[in-house]
C-alpha cells in the first residue's frame, strides 16, 4: 500500500489546469478570465481583498459552483461539468471549509469513515488503519469517539482535514480554514497544513494569514475584482510585489507596528 | 346545604340516570370498538401516508421545477379543500365514476393517507431545507450523491424537527376521524349516536354522558400525543441552541 503521507512530486505534471474561467451570478461577473496551472506537489495561495472572488474560485475547482465559461482540467482531462463527473472527482479533490462542517450527529470516527467507506466503498478495516494513523499524527486519537460539539474549533478543523485526507485526495482545497478560529487555535491548523506541504501535497489555499502564506506558497495568485492581477513566487510576492494594488493590500494586512 | 348537595349529586348519579347506559349491555364494548375503528383508520392512514410523504418531501427539494410544481399543487389541493369534502369526493364521486365499490373504511384510509402524505411532505421539506447549505457542501465535497446527501446529511440533522410535527399531525388525524360517521363508518361517534337513539325515551339526558365519554376517549388518545410532541419540540430546540 502506498504511504498516504507521501504525495511524491512527479516532475512537471500539471495536476489542475484552469483556462479562461468565467463565473457570474446573474449579470454580476465574479470571475472574469482566470487561467492558471497547478503542477503536482505545489502549493498555490490565493490572496486578495474580500470580494475579490477567491472563495468563489476555489469552490469552482470542485464543482460546488458552476462556471459560465472556460475549462477546468484535472490530470490532463477537461472536466465536462456534469454533476456525475464532479462527484467522481470530488473523491480525488479534497476540500476543507471555513465552518469545519463536521456532521454534528456523527462521532469523529464516523465523520472520517463516512466518505471512504460509503462513497469510495473501501474496506472498513483498511480505512480504519489509515484513520488511526492520521489521528495519531494530529494527536487527536483520544477524540475518536467524541462528538464534534465536544471539540474546540482548532480540533474540529484538524479533524475536518483528516476527514478529507482519508479519501486519499491528490489535490486539497482550503477555503479560509482558519478564519473562524480563535487566534491560539490558528497555529495548530496552520502547522498541520505546513506539514502537508512538506510532504508535497498539492494544495490551493485561500487565506488571510500572511506569514503562513509567505512560508507555504510556491506561487501566489493575487486576485482583485475577479481577475488575477499578479502571479509570483511566494517569496517574490511578499518581498517585491509588482502592482500598487498588491502593495496596498500587503500594507493593509501588515501587523500594526509600535513605531510611527 | 351539604345534605342538599349530596342529595342532588345522588340524583345525578342515581341508578336510572343517563350515565348507566354507558355500562348497559355491550354499550361500553361497542363504544370502545368504535374508538378502535377511528384509531385504526387514523393509524393505517399514517402508516401509508408518512412514508409516501417523506418521499414526496424529499422530491420537493430537488431542482426539477415541474416536479416541484406538481407536488406543490398536490399539497395545496389537500390544504385548501376541507377534509370532509375530500372524504365525500372519495366516497360518493370517485367510486361511482370509476364503477368500483369499496367500503367506507378503505375509502377513509386512502383519503386520510393522501392527506397525511401531503402534510408530511411539507413537514419533511421544511425540515430538510433547514439544514445549512454548507453542511450539504461538506457532504458533496466527500463525493456523495443526492441520495447519500439525503440519508447521511439532511435527514439525520432534521429528523428532530420532523418528529414533533408528525405526532401533532397524528393527533389531528385521529380527531378528524370524527368525520367518518358522515360516510357511514361505524366510528366511536356513530356508536354513541346509536346508543343515544336507542335510549331516547328511557334516558333523555344520555347525550351529555355519551358525548362526555366520547370526549374523554378522544382526550385519552390525543393528549399523550400532544405531550410527547411538546417534549420533543422542546428537546429539539435545546439541541439546536446547544
Amino acid at each position: 500500500m502506498a504511504d498516504p503521507n507521501n504525495f511524491g512530486p512527479n516532475d512537471d505534471e500539471i495536476l489542475l489546469s484552469v483556462q479562461h474561467l468565467k463565473k457570474s451570478y446573474g449579470n454580476h461577473e465574479v470571475l472574469k478570465d482566470i487561467s492558471f496551472d497547478v503542477p503536482r506537489g505545489k502549493v498555490f495561495v490565493l490572496l486578495g481583498p474580500s470580494g475579490s472572488g477567491k472563495s468563489t474560485l476555489i469552490r469552482c475547482l470542485n464543482g460546488l459552483e458552476t462556471i459560465q465559461g472556460g475549462t477546468i482540467a484535472f490530470k490532463g482531462k477537461p472536466i465536462d461539468g456534469t454533476e456525475k463527473t464532479w462527484r467522481r472527482l470530488r473523491t480525488e479533490i479534497g476540500m476543507v471549509f471555513q465552518s469545519y462542517d463536521l456532521f454534528p450527529n456523527l462521532t469523529v470516527a464516523q465523520n472520517i469513515l463516512l466518505g471512504p467507506t460509503k462513497v469510495q466503498k473501501r474496506p472498513k478495516d483498511e480505512v480504519e488503519r489509515q484513520m488511526d494513523k492520521l489521528l495519531a499524527d494530529v494527536q487527536l486519537s483520544e477524540y475518536k469517539n467524541a462528538y464534534p460539539r465536544e471539540l474546540s474549533g482548532g480540533q474540529k478543523q484538524r479533524i475536518a482535514i483528516v476527514r478529507a485526507l482519508t479519501m486519499n485526495p491528490e489535490l486539497m482545497l482550503f477555503d479560509e480554514v482558519t478564519a473562524s478560529l480563535d487566534p491560539e487555535m490558528v497555529r495548530e491548523v496552520l502547522e498541520l497544513m505546513l506539514g502537508l506541504a512538506e510532504h508535497h501535497m498539492t494544495m490551493i489555499v485561500v487565506t488571510h494569514e500572511m506569514e503562513f502564506a509567505r512560508r507555504v506558497a510556491d506561487t501566489v495568485l493575487f486576485l482583485e475584482n475577479g481577475v488575477i492581477l499578479e502571479r509570483q513566487s511566494g517569496h517574490d510576492f511578499f518581498t517585491h510585489p509588482e502592482t500598487d494594488r498588491a502593495k496596498a493590500f500587503l500594507d493593509s494586512m501588515a501587523p500594526i507596528s509600535d513605531e510611527e | 346545604m351539604v345534605l342538599s348537595a349530596i342529595d342532588s349529586a345522588t340524583t345525578v348519579l342515581a341508578a336510572d340516570s343517563g350515565w348507566t347506559i354507558l355500562f348497559t349491555g355491550d354499550n361500553l364494548t361497542r363504544l370502545l370498538g368504535g374508538l378502535w375503528t377511528s384509531v385504526s383508520v387514523a393509524g393505517l392512514a399514517l402508516v401509508f401516508g408518512i412514508p409516501l410523504g417523506v418521499v414526496l418531501g424529499a422530491l420537493r427539494i430537488m431542482h426539477n421545477p415541474v416536479l416541484r410544481a406538481v407536488l406543490r399543487l398536490y399539497l395545496e389541493f389537500f390544504r385548501i379543500i376541507p377534509t370532509l369534502v375530500i372524504l365525500f369526493l372519495f366516497y360518493y364521486i370517485l367510486p361511482r365514476e370509476m364503477g368500483v365499490q369499496v367500503d367506507g373504511e378503505t375509502i377513509a384510509v386512502v383519503a386520510f393517507g393522501l392527506w397525511v402524505a401531503a402534510e408530511i411532505s411539507d413537514v419533511v421539506r421544511g425540515a430538510l431545507i433547514s439544514v445549512p447549505e454548507h453542511q450539504v457542501d461538506a457532504g458533496k465535497a466527500l463525493g456523495m450523491n443526492g441520495l447519500q446527501l439525503l440519508w447521511y446529511v439532511r435527514l439525520p440533522q432534521s429528523i428532530n424537527l420532523m418528529v414533533p410535527a408528525t405526532i401533532n399531525l397524528a393527533a389531528r388525524v385521529i380527531m378528524t376521524t370524527s368525520l367518518l360517521l358522515l360516510i357511514s363508518v361505524i366510528d366511536v361517534i356513530t356508536v354513541g349516536q346509536q346508543i343515544m337513539e336507542a335510549n331516547r325515551m328511557a334516558h333523555p339526558d344520555s347525550a351529555f354522558w355519551v358525548y362526555g365519554f366520547v370526549f374523554l376517549l378522544y382526550f385519552i388518545v390525543c393528549w399523550p400525543l400532544a405531550m410527547i410532541a411538546r417534549a420533543l419540540e422542546k428537546r429539539a430546540k435545546e439541541r439546536n441552541n446547544g
